[in-house]
């Protein structure tokens, strides 16, 4: 099995035919771990023994013709979902011997439907970051160039699909954790509808913003693995009750009349050049498949970042308040009185960005400053979330770039704080909105790195916003693209 | 309200903060941590200037409505499996530095 250049759709039909096995297929797999990723660090568990385990079930269940679309396929898991049994580290030191005692929702979702457990993607600590480089497990490489950071957080799992070193992978999205990392990969990546993915399981970073989602080749792959990841569960407060829905529905529908809003805001200042000429050819391609072009406007988006690293922050400051080493996770080794074990745990146990978060968080809810920092950024998350409002009333979905980049150095940005805070510019205002966000590979810009294209829906669009990249990818290959690192050797 | 120019964080504002988060730092971690705090609170403050007057502060993004399940119990006990994971369990307690002489 050509395991580069075949879908999910593909594979789950070679399984339920018995034309491979989900053993051969989990075994191939795994050796392409084996083999490259020791170029990559995408992982930070594999345990072959358990995948191959769950493969053997997986073929029981499809020898007795009781396959589901997902049975017998691997999938890898960012590191922030529970998965009973496994190490649950969320990145981090002070998780790094936590084994998780119950499977998250979207993990017994998998298990139900006989998807394997491929391994446990690198990551940003606690999901903070941009470029992988906050993980206590070391940064993740991009495939496409080794030198380059391959995006957060979800980095792991976003190079992992781009190496082909997983079919798809679980990931989630704060403020932009999933596009922004598949954009810098070359892979496509969803961010649902805040609510649509249950939160159970997954490790709490701001509460309010994090959505589960996935990442693969191409929409086609979202859809199917969306299918099986969305349901409503009780465990969630804010998780959302809806009927079934089959993203796969209107994949094959075209495109004619669709309406694209284009944000003023997204195109006039901060984009480089390389990825600025991808975008517009990428629109010039809709135009062609019968997409009208529309100009709209978010007069906010550019106070979507501080909002942001006001509210993340508060939100982070408050969960992480529960790694104290009494219950589990790390404790220091020596410590005084009480107060000297939390403080010490905390700070040999939470890495630098992690502590920059907790203090930022712990200053803007601190007396005196919650009216004038959190009430503010919860009053301006409003006029952000408006601003979409009125444009979705003149468009179907909205266009731009996911990153106002192709990839940038490992270390380029890891000493000033702001500078990496702004490479998530176009996607945070979608999580402040509660939407749905996609990221498709539109082409390469400069030194050959992937440029990716954003797509942002109204609530509950999903089945429309996958459709939209579905066909774009019939017309275009960008999403078949595989980085030359096993052929090659070094990429770089 | 204060004014929200505390963007000149001191450093006992930093150590307090700190004692706030239970986080222990390092007289080395100090300067660079006021510098780039510095920086985020500069890159935050712009919200200061736009006027929201009469906006309703957003918590979360959808109007939810908060959905409600029969008063029963769901949890099982797995005290035990659970402090398992413990740094330091004894006879079923958590074990912590003595707080009352």
């Amino acid at each position: 099995m050509d395991l580069l250049n075949t879908s999910l759709r593909q594979l789950a039909a070679a399984l339920r035919e018995r034309r491979i096995s989900s053993r051969e297929l989990a075994s191939a797999y795994l050796d392409r771990i084996d083999g490259l990723d020791s170029r990559l660090n995408a992982f930070i568990t594999v345990d072959p023994e358990r995948t191959l385990k769950q493969a053997d079930l997986a073929d029981e269940r499809l020898s007795q013709g009781r396959g589901e679309a997902l049975t017998g396929i691997p999938i890898a898991h960012k590191d922030i979902f529970c998965t009973q049994g496994w190490l649950t580290t969320c990145g981090s030191k002070m998780l790094s011997n936590f084994v998780a005692p119950y499977d998250a929702h979207v993990i017994e979702k998998f298990a139900a439907a006989g998807a394997l457990i491929l391994g446990k993607t690198n990551m940003d600590e606690f999901a903070m970051g941009s470029s992988n480089e906050t993980s206590f497990y070391g940064p993740v490489k991009n495939p496409w160039d080794l030198r380059k950071v391959p995006g957060g957080s979800s980095g792991g799992s976003a190079a992992a699909v781009a190496a082909r070193l997983a079919p798809a992978a679980t990931a989630t999205d704060t403020g932009g954790s999933i596009r922004q990392p598949a954009a810098l990969c070359g892979v496509s990546g969803i961010k649902p509808t805040y609510g649509l993915v249950s939160r159970y399981g997954m490790i709490a970073y701001a509460s309010s913003l994090d959505q589960g989602g996935v990442i693969a080749p191409g929409a086609e792959d979202l859809a199917l693995v969306l299918n099986t990841m969305v349901g409503f569960d009780a465990r969630d407060a804010t998780s959302i009750g809806r009927p079934a829905e089959d993203y796969t529905a209107l994949l094959g529908q075209p495109l004619r009349g669709l309406r694209i809003g284009l944000p003023r805001e997204y195109f006039s200042t901060g984009v480089s050049a390389d990825v600025s000429r991808a975008i517009e050819e990428s629109l010039a391609e809709y135009k062609r498949l019968g997409a009208v072009l529309v100009e709209v406007t978010l007069p906010h988006s550019a106070l979507s970042v501080p909002v942001y690293y006001v509210l993340a922050p508060a939100e982070a400051s408050s969960n992480l308040a529960r790694y104290d080493g009494v219950r589990y996770g790390w404790r220091a080794a020596r410590y005084g009185d009480l107060t000297d074990m939390y403080e010490r745990t905390r700070a040999e146990g939470f890495g630098p960005e992690v502590k920059r978060r907790i203090l930022t968080g712990t200053y803007v809810l601190s007396r005196g400053y919650y009216d004038a920092y959190y009430l503010q950024a919860q009053r301006v998350r409003r006029l952000i979330s408006n601003d979409f409002k009125e444009a979705f009333a003149r468009c179907d979905v909205i266009m731009g770039p996911a990153s106002p980049t192709v990839a940038f150095n490992l270390g380029e940005k890891t000493s000033d704080p702001v500078q990496m805070y702004l490479s998530d510019i176009f996607t945070i205002s979608v999580n402040l909105a509660g939407l749905p966000g996609l990221s498709i590979p539109a082409g390469f810009g400069s030194g050959g790195l992937p440029v990716g294209l954003q797509l942002i829906g109204n609530h509950f669009n999903e089945g429309r916003l996958l459709q939209v990249a579905h066909q774009y990818q019939q017309a275009t290959d960008w999403h078949r693209r595989v980085p030359s690192l096993d052929r090659t050797g070094e990429t770089a | 309200m204060p004014e929200a120019d505390a963007v000149a964080l001191t450093e006992t504002d930093l150590k307090r903060l700190a004692s706030l988060a239970r986080l222990r730092l390092e007289s080395s971690e100090l300067v660079v941590l006021k510098d780039q705090l510095g920086g985020v609170l500069d890159l935050v403050d712009q919200l200061q200037a736009v006027d929201t007057r009469g906006v309703e502060p957003l918590a979360h993004a959808l109007d939810l409505e908060l959905p409600l399940r029969e008063d029963v119990v769901t949890e099982v006990n797995r005290r035990e499996q659970f402090q398992s994971m413990s740094p330091q369990v004894e006879s079923g307690l958590y074990l912590v530095p003595k707080v009352i002489e």
